[in-house]
């Protein structure tokens, strides 16, 4: 597909979410959501397109989006693990539970592997904070972390 | 009779494996050709027993726990299903200590059945408190809420019924109940329980709340870190829709009440109140100044109640069994129950509800077992990322607003955080700081540049490089950001900073002076 195509089917992709949501009230972080789901990020070209649809500048629409942690400018990997980095987990040893698993994918938080296998974060409370140290892996809830479930993890992004 | 066995579905005890856990036993089931209804309940709340199995026996519920998939098979060998005997076994759960000390009165339900089940809910005393109030005048619903002495639960403490007058009180075409259930603060996870666990009572809760200030639509704003509870409560929505407690007629009364589900993005700032606003309407999640009070021009410009998923949880007890009821419990101002989430290092985490008045030290020590490492313990933080770190020698502090207060330190959404002595009160501090500048809306310069500036003056403090000098710079700097910040992220950062240069002197002290080892 041409970058022109791609651009296009970005567009038309994005006015039917718009077209579903306008209606809401206070439409834009749901759109956004629905966008993020479709395309695994916010593409630039849909931000012109959602200006456009809900008469806002894309100056706006570009603050938004920048905003909140949640939304991606570019594809995450495969799996999206992230490690619960606040108080409770820190009490229960959350550093170095990190510095293991990142040392185990050889990448950093905010970062993916080369091989697009896994992109790694930090998170600020999942609530799980009675079975500290907590991770997410692609939406799952795991608790207690230790060396063996982290190894379990890492096996699984992986493979 | 079929028996009936209860594997919870919370986050909580997922997170624990019992996802694992139900495929066994659903598995052995099949294999030994047993037939049994499996439900899925939330959690009651004993983390250190998930994941908690329970079977409903001739003679109530027996509960065995915590259950690894392994354990499965030996509890058919030992009759579980009839409450046998294993090492597993725990019992009534009522009788179990961590809850038999408790008084539940918003989480009177949460963990015991199926929560989508509206059957269940009204069968343990749900939508009388609705029922009440479609029946009565709406100052008096919020007169009765005022009456419980009821204050929200998200941290503040502002008297609930004072808010819902004043929106009462204020005309609008259009008013809105807008429910926070941002819960980003780390130790507390009682929203999280109660909308996985209960749903059905918030959802009562909020359409108290709007037949009672005139409000016809309300959202709830929970954050994307929990998939599940969003799940749950779009469900409960849509059960409560057909059911009739939601829609133009509540309970078949005049009365129009509907609800969405909203999910935020990852932003814990949008935990205040009028930056939550802004984010569902679509903005960035920037802190308004206040006045004009969200009350009187909240959500789209128009009358709002802003409340925390625990206080509206709260409500349909109280209108179902009075003010004088709930007010009953609690000490001083602090009127009620709270629960208190214990969290982090200890040993019998979980979710504990009780009225006001627990010392600190009877929630660490007694309640919570100390830490879960065995080591002494060194700090708890009370109130999540914002809250102040209380020494053992404070230990004697009761669980009450006011009296969190004249000890530098807040109650917050109640959760607390165990730490052994491995802690170090410096990392902390400088986390705090950290976290306030990562998390900052960027409105107001204390907060915005504050706390960069606190992580680079800590850094020297640890590097030992004029540390008296640079903890007085500290200080001043908490001054300033306490004072002159518009909202509790840059305004209550101090607290954990300040706490721990008090309370723990000794790891603000110049590192020795490390000798080369060339």
């Amino acid at each position: 597909m041409t970058m022109q195509a791609a651009s296009t089917e970005i567009a038309s992709r994005t006015a039917a979410i718009i077209d579903e949501m306008k209606g809401l009230e206070g439409p834009l972080l749901p759109i956004l959501h629905s966008i993020q789901e479709e395309f695994g990020h916010v593409p630039k070209d849909a931000l012109p397109v959602i200006a456009d649809g809900l008469n806002l500048s894309r100056a706006e629409v570009h603050g938004v989006v920048s905003f909140y942690h949640d939304f991606r400018a570019k594809p995450a990997g495969r799996h999206v693990l992230k490690l619960c980095q606040a108080e409770a987990c820190q009490s229960m040893g959350s550093d170095a539970i990190a510095a293991k698993v990142k040392q185990l994918l050889g990448i950093d938080f905010h970062e993916t592997t080369g091989d697009g296998s896994v992109t790694l974060e930090p998170v600020y409370c999942l609530g799980l904070c009675a079975c500290s140290p907590s991770a997410m892996l692609d939406g799952e809830v795991i608790g207690r972390l230790d060396d063996e479930k982290i190894e379990e993890i890492v096996a699984e992004v992986r493979s | 009779m079929i028996p009936r066995i209860y594997i919870p579905a919370d986050s909580g005890a997922l997170a624990l494996g019992a996802e694992k856990v139900a495929k066994a036993i659903e598995k052995e089931l099949r294999e030994r050709g047993v037939e049994a209804k499996i439900v899925r309940n939330g959690s009651r709340g004993a983390y250190f027993l998930e994941p908690m199995v329970e079977v409903a026996t001739s003679e109530g519920r027996v509960a065995y726990g915590p259950v690894k998939p392994s354990d499965v098979k030996s509890l058919f060998d030992s009759g579980f299903l009839t409450g046998g005997h294993h090492k597993r076994w725990l019992g009534a759960p009522d009788k179990i200590p961590f809850f038999a000390k408790q008084t539940r009165l918003t989480f009177a339900r949460c963990g015991i059945n199926d929560p989508l089940s509206l059957d269940a809910y009204k069968s343990l005393g749900g939508l009388r408190g609705l029922q009440n109030a479609v029946a009565m005048a709406p100052a008096d619903v919020v007169k009765q809420v005022t009456e419980s002495g009821l204050r929200g639960r998200g941290g503040a403490g502002f008297p609930t019924g004072i808010k819902w007058k004043t929106v009462l009180d204020t005309a609008g075409a259009q008013k809105y109940i807008v429910c926070n259930a941002d819960e980003g603060d780390s130790a507390t996870f009682a929203d999280r329980m109660i909308m996985e666990g209960d749903p059905f009572v918030l959802i009562e809760g909020m359409a108290i709340a709007g037949i009672a200030t005139g409000a016809t639509k309300g959202f709830v704003y929970v954050r994307s870190e929990y998939p599940h509870a969003v799940a749950t409560m779009n469900k409960a929505v849509a059960i409560a829709r057909k059911a009739g407690v939601l829609g133009v007629n509540v309970l078949g009364s005049p009365n129009a009440f509907d609800m969405e589900i909203r999910v935020g993005a990852g932003a814990y700032v949008c935990g205040e109140e009028t930056s939550l606003l802004n984010s569902l309407e679509g903005k960035r999640g920037v802190v308004r100044a206040k006045p004009p009070l969200p009350a009187i021009q909240g959500l789209f410009g128009k009358p709002t109640v802003i409340n925390n998923v625990i206080s509206l949880a709260s409500v349909p007890i109280i209108m179902d069994k009075g003010a004088a009821y709930y007010k009953d419990f609690g000490m001083g101002r602090s009127r009620g129950t709270i629960p208190i989430q214990i969290a982090g290092n200890v040993k019998n985490g979980g979710l504990f509800e009780t009225a006001f008045g627990l010392t600190l030290g009877e929630i660490v020590d007694d309640i919570g077992g100390g830490t879960a490492s065995g080591r002494p313990v060194k700090a708890v933080q009370v109130g999540g990322p914002l809250g102040a770190y209380f020494p053992r020698a404070l230990f004697d502090t009761p669980f009450d607003y006011e009296e969190f207060a004249k000890r530098d330190g807040l109650i917050g959404h109640a959760g607390i955080t165990v730490f052994d002595d491995s802690a170090d009160m410096l990392k902390q501090a400088r986390f705090a700081m950290e976290f306030c500048a990562i998390e900052s809306c960027g409105k107001c310069t204390p907060c915005r540049i504050g706390s960069t500036r606190g992580v680079e003056v800590l850094d020297k403090v640890a590097a030992g490089i004029e540390a008296e000098k640079n903890l007085a710079l500290v200080t001043d700097l908490c001054n300033t950001m306490k004072f002159g910040s518009l909202c509790a992220l840059g305004g209550f950062t101090p607290y954990p900073v300040m706490s721990s240069i008090t309370h723990f002197p000794e790891d603000f002290k110049p590192a020795p002076a490390r000798v080369a080892a060339e």
